[in-house]
């Protein structure tokens, strides 16, 4: 028994333990572990083949050195897109004329059931066909890009972009940890947010939530290399133009890492403003990865995900667009009233009503932007027979598309707003609607300024 | 019939095939990649073997235990509050004295574990050696050799893992000596910690935390995650939201 019952026993304690404390004992205690660690590991490890041992250290001599490091990386990543682009042609042709020779079954079967013209409309023009575009456009690309990731990712090469990266985040003020997050982000950016959680300063956590959102993510891929393969080398032919296509995507990328960068930056010297931690990042070993596994699944999990979010946010809104489109005040159209009313605002930005309105409504998932987008064009009532990828492009032709139009599109969607999942994951992750707003504001005031910008220095240079 | 559900939690360095070996034993399809800081909240998976239920789940991979980070709290909680009946520490054996670290670390904080030896098969392309039976003696646990994304192994672990929830395994598990002074710190501060932290938490391993200075861990003693002990809801993650 104790004669006098202190207030808080735990407190005591702690007072007690640190009046015995002195300064360096975290350090006393990581070495006695360190020690035995090494003691054991005498006794019990035999190398038999020495030089084996520093195959790692070579290769990270090519993939981390300061010369080769970024040019690699950009090469690689040019090579992934090249690829992917190369080799989604053609099953995109033969999925859009497979979807396309069975609408005129099903199609007649309406005709046969004598089906209300209205009903045919909503399932098979709005429903139907939206949802085939998403799967015929998207999927190919998907299949290619994401297995392709997965295995470079095993390889234990995405680290090594974490690593090059890492000095330019330090520079910007921003931990070095953050390349990691934003590596993330190139899958989901949802999932990254939640990965910031591995950088311990809130400081520079928050400068990871608000930038990740500029890196593009699985939703964002297709839109992008979609875009790139139709628009931006229209002079090129084969092997050239795609090629070209790649490029694009790349300089995309490169854009959307320096913006990351530049906001970092100017973020840690206003708003969040703080000197970087310091940190260690460990390089895990080039591993080969179980090359089959991580084909059939990244195949599976990634591109039937991706697939499967944009399918079901994709049908429903393939009916309302539908739906929209054939509701008329007056002798225009819902969809075409509220794509006019928008249409000036986003002139100024290169874009058309029609496409500002797919982003709004696309807030839920990125995957449906395109998928709203084409929609909508398709329900102005130029009811064509889409059959490819070159009647995809006689679409945005004839609703007066040029490359400017596609390039402001492609800026547009690299930087505004994060998707609402994101945003969900922003708010849980910091507790404030103050910081979740920020982080949609900020991108979407960047996505307008630029595209801005763009258009206009276009119009201005007489280039379109 | 045994209706009693058993916890395993595994911990490990980030990168060393935790959630791999996750996958293989609950059959789900966690996300795997060859790159640190994959697992930020921790998965929660189920398994049935021998008509025994077993609920495991995947703590954030750290490289130490001392509470620098979310994560590492986040695995530290678990393994103190929760109390799982078993905790797999997954090791590279590649790369076997760094991540020995992080084991000697939870072995002070529980006696129930079972050390995984991953990656065997990169181990022996790499000429490296390791000696089971005499690891195993040191560390005072079973250890078991893997791979785990060959499947090689899984049934020497599961079947260590039914002997160690059935009281079949006596472990001794090694204590690691400080240099006097902390020694002496340590034996002042025990009885203390006895009486006022209670018998059901490792007192030599709160000593040490207190001598470092850890507030977060007393706090986190005097509040009791009691949430932690019924299940997971702040973190339960069923691969939905983490998978990229």
């Amino acid at each position: 028994m104790r004669a006098t019952v202190p207030p808080n026993p735990f407190d005591e304690l702690m007072d007690y333990a640190k009046s015995l404390s002195d300064g360096d004992t975290r350090e006393q205690i990581v070495s006695a572990i360190f020690q035995t660690s090494r003691d054991i590991c005498k006794e019990t490890i035999t190398y038999t083949k020495r030089e084996k041992l520093h195959e790692t250290e070579k290769l990270d001599r090519i993939f981390t050195s300061k010369i080769w490091g970024f040019p690699i990386m950009l090469a690689m990543l040019a090579v992934v897109i090249y690829i992917t682009i190369a080799g989604a042609n053609v099953p995109s042709s033969l999925l859009a004329e497979f979807f396309g020779w069975f609408e005129g079954y099903i199609t007649l079967a309406f005709e046969k059931m004598h089906a209300p013209e209205w009903l045919h409309g909503i399932l098979v023009l709005g429903l139907y066909r939206g949802t085939t575009w998403v799967v015929s456009v998207m999927l190919p690309p998907m299949a290619i890009f994401f297995p392709i990731f997965a295995l470079l990712e095993n390889y234990g090469y995405l680290p090594r972009v974490a690593f090059n990266m890492d000095r330019l985040f330090k520079k910007s003020g921003a931990h070095g940890k953050q390349s990691l997050t934003m590596a993330m982000g190139f899958g989901c950016n949802a999932a990254a947010i939640m990965s910031t959680r591995i950088i311990e300063s809130p400081r520079e956590r928050m400068l990871a939530i608000l930038t990740n959102n500029f890196v593009p993510c699985n939703g964002r891929w297709p839109t992008l290399i979609l875009l790139a393969s139709l628009f931006m080398a229209a002079g090129y032919t084969g092997g050239w133009k795609t090629l070209m296509t790649a490029s694009v995507v790349v300089a995309m990328v490169v854009f959307g890492i320096v913006v990351t960068l530049t906001v970092s930056w100017v973020l840690s010297k206003t708003a969040l403003r703080g000197m970087p931690t310091h940190y260690t990042l460990e390089l895990p070993p080039y591993r080969r990865p179980k090359i089959w596994d991580t084909i059939v699944r990244s195949t599976l999990d990634k591109s039937i995900y991706v697939l499967k979010r944009a399918v079901t946010v994709a049908a429903p809104a393939g009916v309302l667009t539908w739906v929209l489109a054939n509701i008329h005040i007056g002798d225009t159209t819902v969809l075409a009233h509220v794509a006019h009313l928008l249409d000036p605002f986003a002139r100024q930005l290169g874009l058309d009503g029609y496409i500002l309105m797919a982003f709004i409504l696309g807030l839920p998932a990125n995957e449906i932007v395109l998928p709203i987008l084409l929609m909508g064009y398709l329900s102005t009532g130029a009811l064509t027979e889409v059959d490819g990828l070159h009647s995809l492009k006689q679409i945005f032709l004839d609703h007066g598309w040029t490359w400017l139009t596609a390039l402001n599109m492609m800026l547009f969607s690299l930087l505004h707003y994060p998707c609402g999942t994101t945003l969900i994951n922003i708010y849980k992750e910091t507790k404030s609607k103050k910081w979740t707003f920020v982080a949609f504001a900020l991108p979407t005031g960047i996505a307008i300024a630029v595209t801005f910008t763009t258009a206009h220095i276009a119009q201005w240079l007489g280039l379109i | 019939m045994n209706n009693r559900e058993y916890t395993i939690a595994l911990a490990g360095n980030p990168n060393t095939g935790k959630s791999t070996l996750f996958n293989v034993l609950t059959g789900l399809r966690q996300h795997t990649g060859n790159w640190p800081g994959k697992t930020v909240v921790h998965a929660e998976g189920f398994f049935t073997y021998k008509d025994e239920q077993y609920r495991i789940i995947d703590l954030p991979g750290t490289y130490s235990l001392y509470s620098n980070s979310v994560d590492e709290e986040v695995a530290r909680d678990f393994i103190i509050f929760a109390k799982p009946d078993v905790t797999l520490v997954v090791l590279d054996a590649t790369a076997l004295e760094r991540n020995l670290n992080l084991a000697l670390q939870v072995l002070e904080m529980t006696d129930r574990v079972i050390v995984c030896l991953n990656l065997m098969d990169e181990a022996k392309k790499k000429g490296i050696v390791i000696d089971i039976a005499k690891l195993s003696k040191k560390l005072g646990v079973p250890v078991v050799p893997l791979a785990a994304r060959n499947k090689e192994g899984i049934e020497e672990l599961l079947e260590t893992i039914v002997r160690m929830v059935h009281g079949e395994i006596k472990t001794k598990p090694i204590v690691v000596s400080y240099s006097r002074a902390i020694e002496e710190k340590i034996t002042k501060l025990l009885p203390l910690v006895k009486e006022i932290v209670g018998e059901e938490y490792p007192a030599r391993w709160v000593a040490l935390r207190l001598l470092d200075g850890d507030t977060s861990l007393l706090h986190a003693l005097q509040h009791q995650p009691h949430h932690l002990l019924k299940g997971v809801p702040n973190y339960a993650c069923h691969c939905s939201a983490k998978s990229i």
